[in-house]
């Protein structure tokens, strides 16, 4: 069984990674119903001992999670480990601080980087060794502040230095237009050097989709228009069953970004009749190593309480998958050049469904020359808790371009007038070329999205093909 | 003689698993339509051929399993267990934890080298319980990354461990519009390393057999199990037991030495397609009838027209006149054949008439057309058709998809994409190169027959 290391880090890196253990907990708990220790457990939890759990009853151990908690201010991870899941981690697997890096990347980067640098390796060693066959370590972190964003980095650099062999998938939120933290440019930029460079793919996810998705589900609930009710814990926003605890204001938003790691590891957990691990994400999304940011979008957001799923509902949620709406990031990859796609559907839906709903989508759909038929598919039969089937698409898509152009914009903005920079030029080990080194690195990522662009609509020249003398 | 069959990656172990369960529901039927006498010694060549007795009874596939994770190969024992008609042993399989990626630098240069000794003392295992081997059948996808990768350097580890076994390949090509989005190069990776290890390739399409699924088996929400049971089906009617020299004198001793005979002729061409008709859901067999002369008809329009199933036949396509200069053009969708084999299984088989099977004008020219056409006839019916007629060919039935494939292929790598994800396991664009050579030539000679 493949197994997976999360890495959390920050106060957003750590609240979506909250809502993510007691998600995966809940859904492992419907599964697998006699309670005990099995392989599909095995991939984010190590078998501890076998005492009954007084807690989280539907399992009879302690399900730790293979997790690494790390927050330079100590308030959300005291708070996790004060709540319903404080039995899930251990404190060996956390590394905290007191004072927080200030919004500042540098502080997380270079001064924390450096501090805690051998505390993090440790840890993590340890926590792969509990597992007998590591695959993939997963980074949770906001790209805006300074501890997700400048140590959240800093700890990639460190996985590929330390563990080259295992594949690093990151997801990142992105800030918006109106963040409340004015240098969350320079974090942002400056830590997307290292996702470059570093990662081998990238979920980029911004607040602004992700509040749209929670408004657009909160008004379908309120107005009354569907008819019959939504079942409850098949929100992909909701903490299901966890109605004692206060519900906090980002919850709705991290449940979406926590159930797309789900159905993202899904099919590496459970069996299906055509099976998509995490390294075959890596291996069909990438065509060039530096094009590695995945726009994801999932659906259903929502399951009206009527069991029976006609196929002409079944095709709906292949055309939302596709839909603005259901995007995890402001972008729109249906006007957009596809390099590639990837499909992963749970639940009961076969393969003649996947290419029915391939069939009809593809002529809406533009894709680069070289991969007309750049599509991944896979089948994972165990739906998703309160589903009967669900659709997570993968798209490599040159709609990204916006969003780093608005960046280096935002970036610039500030840069031009030198504007809070001697905050970060202070720290130890910044200078003024770290800041030009990340904002070209940009831009260069920029420039490959164009060259791909250019070529969309062009008349198609298939190359000739070799020559054999008869 | 006995044959061991080798399953690598999800495919392989699916449609493995298929063909066993369909090979032993067909023997312990009692639809045989045939003499007591002719049905017991069916079942014990088929037994011999497929699986050996143990203690308890229960008949034990001659199989080793081979994946690089563990979920589909252990779905795959117990599904079997659970049938209580037979099962895999315990101890011929072989799983990893971290699959192969879809890569097939990664199941060929990493998995293969890291992991042949153990996968090829299972297979010896396997070898030494036969009493005499007939040869291997691997079973595996090319689109992917173990069976197209490791199954290919599994399959050069047989040819030279056992260098005068049969070894026949039975690949599965990928559906045209994306199961995987390196399916392209995997599969010229795969096609054209095998072309150099194996005796033949035993071609099935997804695309192909899907349609089978929805026209014929009117399956309306049809799954890969259903794919695989119709492959399990087509594969058992070539598969078992089957009178090879002119009927009385006992079931075939060597399977795949008659097959590659009889098919094989010259090794430039080992691309092998596979049509049976007739299919139909179960539910229908008992309202249906069927002619010798009918389903043999059909097959060899089938043939000619390059048909993939028998419904939307083109009948206007003729093979050309026997009068015609060689240099000519032959008619347009007119499929040139090297060799043919049928195998008819069922009632009053002897009065099948295949002398338009013989016609020379199907034929390239440089082979007797004697020595092209074989027929095995055999009046044991298979699993529950009155009377079923399989058409193994080597012609150009598989010419247009491999070009597609090869096509596609060649496109990505001229944009140089996805190389990097194989160049860091050691296949460099050298490789590749060399890997197009190779089927661009086997288009080239299939063109120009």
């Amino acid at each position: 069984m493949t197994q997976s290391v999360v890495v959390q880090v920050g106060q957003c890196g750590n609240q979506v990674g909250c809502r993510f253990w007691d998600l995966a907990l809940r859904e492992h708990a419907a599964v697998n119903k006699k309670g005990m220790y099995d392989e599909a457990l095995s991939s984010f939890f190590r078998n501890v001992d076998t005492r009954v759990v007084c807690l989280l009853t539907e399992f009879k151990f302690f399900p730790f999670s293979k997790a690494l908690l790390i927050d330079m201010e100590e308030g959300v991870v005291n708070e996790i480990l004060q709540g319903p899941l404080r039995d899930v981690f251990d404190s060996k697997q956390l590394i905290t601080d007191v004072s927080g890096s200030g919004n500042n990347w540098a502080v997380g980067h270079k001064i924390y980087g450096c501090q805690y640098r051998e505390n993090i390796v440790e840890k993590l060693r340890k926590t792969a060794e509990h597992c007998d066959s590591l695959q993939c370590f997963f980074i949770i972190h906001s790209m805006g502040g300074g501890t997700g964003s400048g140590l959240g980095t800093f700890v990639l650099n460190l996985l590929e230095e330390e563990f080259p062999e295992v594949y690093r998938f990151v997801t990142s939120v992105y800030p918006s237009g109106e963040d409340d933290v004015i240098t969350s440019p320079y974090n942002s930029v400056l830590a997307m050097k290292e996702l470059n460079e570093h990662a081998d793919c990238v979920l980029p996810i911004e607040n602004e989709s992700l509040f749209e998705i929670v408004n657009k589900i909160h008004q379908m609930i309120n107005s009354g228009k569907l008819g019959s009710t939504v079942k409850q814990n098949s929100l992909v926003t909701s903490s299901a069953g966890s109605a004692k605890t206060q519900v906090k204001p980002f919850d709705a938003m991290n449940n979406i970004v926590a159930n797309l790691l789900l159905n993202l590891t899904s099919s590496a957990r459970f069996e299906g009749s055509l099976n998509m691990d995490l390294n075959e994400i890596s291996m069909n999304l990438v065509p060039f190593p530096r094009l590695h940011y995945l726009v994801s979008s999932l659906t259903p957001l929502y399951t009206l309480a009527d069991v029976n799923v006609p196929s002409r509902r079944l095709d709906q949620m292949f055309s939302d998958a596709f839909s603005r709406d259901h995007q995890l990031i402001q972008a729109d990859p249906k006007h957009s050049l596809y390099l590639a796609c990837a499909l992963l559907v749970r639940g009961n839906v076969q393969v003649s469904d996947l290419r029915r709903n391939i069939e009809r989508l593809k002529p809406s759909l533009q894709f680069v020359s070289w991969n007309q038929e750049g599509w991944k598919t896979g089948l994972c039969s165990v739906p998703p808790v309160g589903h009967s089937h669900s659709l997570l698409a993968l798209a490599n898509n040159t709609c990204v371009k916006p969003t780093f152009i608005e960046l280096k914009d935002r970036f610039m903005k500030l840069y031009k007038k030198k504007a809070h920079l001697h905050h970060y030029l202070q720290i130890d080990g910044m200078e003024q070329s770290c800041f030009s080194e990340a904002v070209s690195s940009l831009s260069d990522l920029i420039e490959e999205y164009n060259e791909l662009d250019a070529t969309k609509g062009g008349p198609r020249v298939d190359p000739s093909r070799l020559k054999i003398a008869v | 003689m006995s044959i061991v069959t080798v399953q690598l990656g999800q495919c392989g172990n699916q449609i493995g698993h298929e063909v066993f369960s369909a090979l032993c529901s067909d023997i312990r039927g009692t639809h045989g339509l045939c003499s007591k006498k002719e049905n017991e010694s069916y079942q014990d060549s088929c037994k011999e051929r497929f699986f050996c007795e143990e203690e308890s009874g229960v008949p034990v596939a001659r199989a080793v399993l081979v994946d690089m994770e563990p979920k589909v190969i252990s779905q795959t024992l117990s599904m079997a267990a659970r049938s209580g008609h037979w099962k895999y042993s315990n101890h011929s399989h072989f799983c990893q934890k971290q699959g192969s990626g879809n890569n097939w630098a990664n199941g060929y240069s990493v998995h293969g080298p890291r992991h042949k000794e153990a996968i090829m003392n299972l297979v010896q295992k396997e070898a030494e319980k036969c009493e005499r081997l007939g040869g291997f059948l691997t079973i595996m996808s090319m689109a992917g990354g173990t069976g197209s990768g490791l199954g290919a350097f599994v399959t050069q580890c047989l040819r030279d461990a056992f260098p005068t076994s049969f070894i026949l390949n039975h690949v599965v090509w990928p559906y045209g519009t994306g199961e995987v989005i390196v399916q392209n190069y995997n599969s010229v990776l795969t096609l054209s390393h095998l072309y150099h290890s194996s005796d033949a390739l035993l071609v099935h399409e997804n695309d192909v057999i899907h349609k089978i699924c929805a026209q014929l088996m009117n399956i309306k929400q049809i799954s890969f199990r259903d794919v695989n049971q119709v492959i399990a089906h087509q594969l058992g009617s070539v598969f078992q037991p089957a009178h090879t020299a002119g009927g009385g004198s006992g079931y075939s001793r060597n399977p795949l030495g008659d097959l590659m005979e009889a098919l094989v002729p010259h090794p430039e061409f080992r691309m092998l397609g596979l049509r049976n008709i007739p299919q139909m859901p179960e539910s229908s067999l008992p309202y249906s009838t069927f002619s010798w002369p009918g389903l043999i008809k059909h097959l060899r329009q089938m043939l000619i027209a390059n048909a993939q199933m028998e419904e939307g036949i083109d009948w206007q396509v003729r093979p050309p006149h026997p009068g015609l200069h060689p240099l000519h053009k032959k008619p347009l969708h007119f499929n040139t054949s090297i060799a043919n084999l049928v195998i008819l299984r069922g009632k009053d088989v002897h009065s099948a008439d295949l002398g338009s099977f013989q016609d020379p004008s199907l034929y390239t020219s440089w082979l007797n057309p004697q020595d092209a056409f074989n027929a095995w006839k055999t009046p044991r019916a298979f699993n529950k058709y009155e009377k079923s007629a399989a058409l193994v060919s080597n012609s150009q039935f598989l010419l247009k998809p491999l070009d597609s494939i090869v096509g596609k292929a060649w496109n990505m790598f001229a944009s140089k994409a996805y190389l990097h994800q194989y160049t860091k396991f050691g296949i460099q664009e050298e490789d590749f190169l060399d890997c197009f050579t190779t089927l661009e030539q086997v288009i080239s000679s299939y063109t120009n027959l």
